[in-house]
């Protein structure tokens, strides 16, 4: 990790600018111009923040909950949200429920490719919507616990406690996934054609928040963020977190690499933002809105903000055998604006290219997250602990 | 064909009574008001109800002639564009739909990043229907048509 140089700003120097309405706020689209046109030394010392944004699938996600007792007490052993299985082995009236799990009478894939058309995501997506959700409980009955049972309904409002609680969110970087077999797939990265007649992509780029501090100089335990429209905090590196992936000269991974757990209020979310999704022939997942402000501390971090989608390469990977097999293969790495542009080209082939990250809305989330700071209503947070990446 | 002749194109939805389905009206587009047609999908058995999604080209006049014809005939007719449409609140505006998407009515504007969705070009196939992750596309046809 790079040391600061002594031109630097401090948080609470830049917090002090936003409490004033003085801070400069930028969104990391604008921060590519920026820094091209000042350079990275000017642009430090004018910009305070820039503020990123992605709205993607996001499985690695679920919400904790509690559903407040009803006399006598129970101990759920089994805990349903509108027939969605939760975890339940927690205690007394603790459950989670995970973005991917799908309803407990879906057909799967027994008719496939499945069309997995209620889960873990939509039951959240339902709450914040201010929709009823049947919730059902099941317990074997204690000396203290004697409630064997429980149905009732509940609402966001009902419930004492609702958090998004995201093992894995966010992550740096990602597959290009194309499909060199004989047979249409159905993957999570959604549908590919044989023989390479489609490439679908994730993240948003330049916009992406992991891309605009790729050694996470600014990103720890307790950084606060936009999330799902509401506040949340990064609580740590995410599972399957790589420290140490390859990069390139801007220090950009050239392969899926840091992830961030997270974790917040459901109440005070927004449902643009917070969708339950039905990937077909895959299964339930949510989509998330996630937006991190990168405090411009000194000129390297104007210069990481100012990445543009030509200096990030993605890996095209072949989900028809390699991937599903654990080979590790990289077909070739393509620029995200050639992604952008609306085809690519692998093995001499031309290859029309598919989103799968929304950039319009991810461009929305890191305007309204520079809105909110403009408008003194966000500070940033000190990093409490780091998030290992180098 | 010269390009003034081929100037009209238009994607329909025809549905074939019983009755009809053993005859040959569909050819006769072509032998007498001289428009060529592209089957997008077929979906005729004799004696069953049968479905036939056509791209239709020629000239405007000509287009009419046969619709009529067809009309007459028997056959119910219905712009395939009238069968298919997008809840505009639910999409996210992710791309993903455009993967499958065999006519390209469904594709990514370079510029703000959005789906658009150009009705005029949808054959009403249902592909984005079943793979548009927040169910925003929402089709008018009984679920046998989609298979």
């Amino acid at each position: 990790m790079a040391g600061k140089t002594k031109t630097g700003k401090t948080i609470a120097e830049i917090n002090e600018r936003i409490k004033k309405g003085k801070a400069v706020v930028l969104t990391a689209e604008e921060m590519v111009e920026t820094v091209k046109r000042l350079g990275k030394t000017k642009a430090a010392k004018e910009v305070d923040v820039v503020t990123t944004g992605t709205f993607s699938p996001m499985c690695s996600s679920g919400m904790l909950f509690n559903f407040g007792q009803e006399p006598p007490l129970m101990k759920a052993s089994q805990v349903w949200l509108n027939n969605v299985p939760c975890y339940a082995g927690l205690a007394a009236v603790d459950a989670y429920c995970g973005a991917t799990e799908a309803s407990a009478d879906d057909p799967l894939n027994k008719v496939y490719p499945g069309r997995f058309a209620y889960g873990g995501g939509h039951v959240i997506e339902d709450l914040l919507r201010g929709k009823p959700v049947r919730l059902r409980a099941k317990s074997y009955g204690t000396d203290c616990y004697p409630r064997r049972e429980l149905e009732k309904d509940v609402t966001l409002a009902s419930l004492p406690g609702t958090w998004l609680l995201n093992p894995r969110n966010c992550y740096q970087n990602y597959n290009c996934a194309v499909n060199m077999s004989g047979r249409t797939i159905y993957t999570y990265m959604g549908p590919l054609k044989p023989g390479c007649r489609n490439a679908n992509y994730a993240t948003a780029g330049q916009l992406s928040p992991l891309f605009n501090d790729p050694f996470l100089r600014t990103i720890g335990l307790g950084t606060r963020i936009f999330m799902g429209g509401g506040i949340g905090y990064v609580i740590g590196a995410g599972t399957q977190h790589n420290a140490k992936p390859p990069r390139n000269e801007r220090g950009i991974p050239l392969s899926a690499s840091g992830t961030l757990m997270l974790k917040g209020n459901l109440k005070g979310m927004d449902p643009r933002y917070v969708r339950g999704l039905s990937i077909l022939g895959y299964g339930c997942s949510l989509n998330l809105g996630v937006g991190i402000p990168i405090p411009i501390l000194d000129e390297e971090m104007a210069w990481f903000t100012g990445v543009a989608d030509a200096d990030i390469q993605m890996p095209v990977k072949d989900y028809g055998y390699d991937y599903p097999n654990g080979i590790s293969r990289t077909i070739c790495h393509v620029n995200f604006e050639e992604l952008k542009s609306g085809s690519i080209t692998v093995n001499e082939r031309v290859t029309p290219t598919v989103p799968v990250t929304s950039y319009s809305i991810s461009l929305e989330i890191a305007e309204t997250l520079k809105k909110w700071i403009e408008d003194g209503k966000f500070l940033l947070t000190e990093p409490q602990d780091e998030i290992l990446s180098m | 064909m010269t390009e003034e002749a081929n100037g009209f194109r238009k994607i329909v939805y025809l549905s074939f009574p019983p009755e009809v389905s053993n005859r040959p009206v569909v050819c006769n587009l072509a032998l007498l008001f001289n428009l060529s047609f592209n089957i997008l999908k077929a979906d005729i058995s004799p004696r069953h109800e049968g479905s036939l999604t056509l791209e239709l080209a020629g000239r405007e006049v000509d287009y009419h002639k046969g619709i009529s014809y067809l009309k007459q005939n028997g056959v119910k007719i219905t712009p395939a564009s009238q069968k298919i449409f997008r809840d505009e609140d639910l999409c996210m505006h992710c791309g993903l739909c455009t993967s499958l998407c065999p006519t390209k009515a469904l594709c990514v504007n370079l510029d703000n990043r959005k789906v658009e969705f150009d009705v005029e070009k949808c054959s009403a196939c249902g592909m984005c229907t079943r793979v548009c992750p927040v169910k925003a596309m929402i089709v008018d046809m009984n679920e046998n048509d989609l298979r």
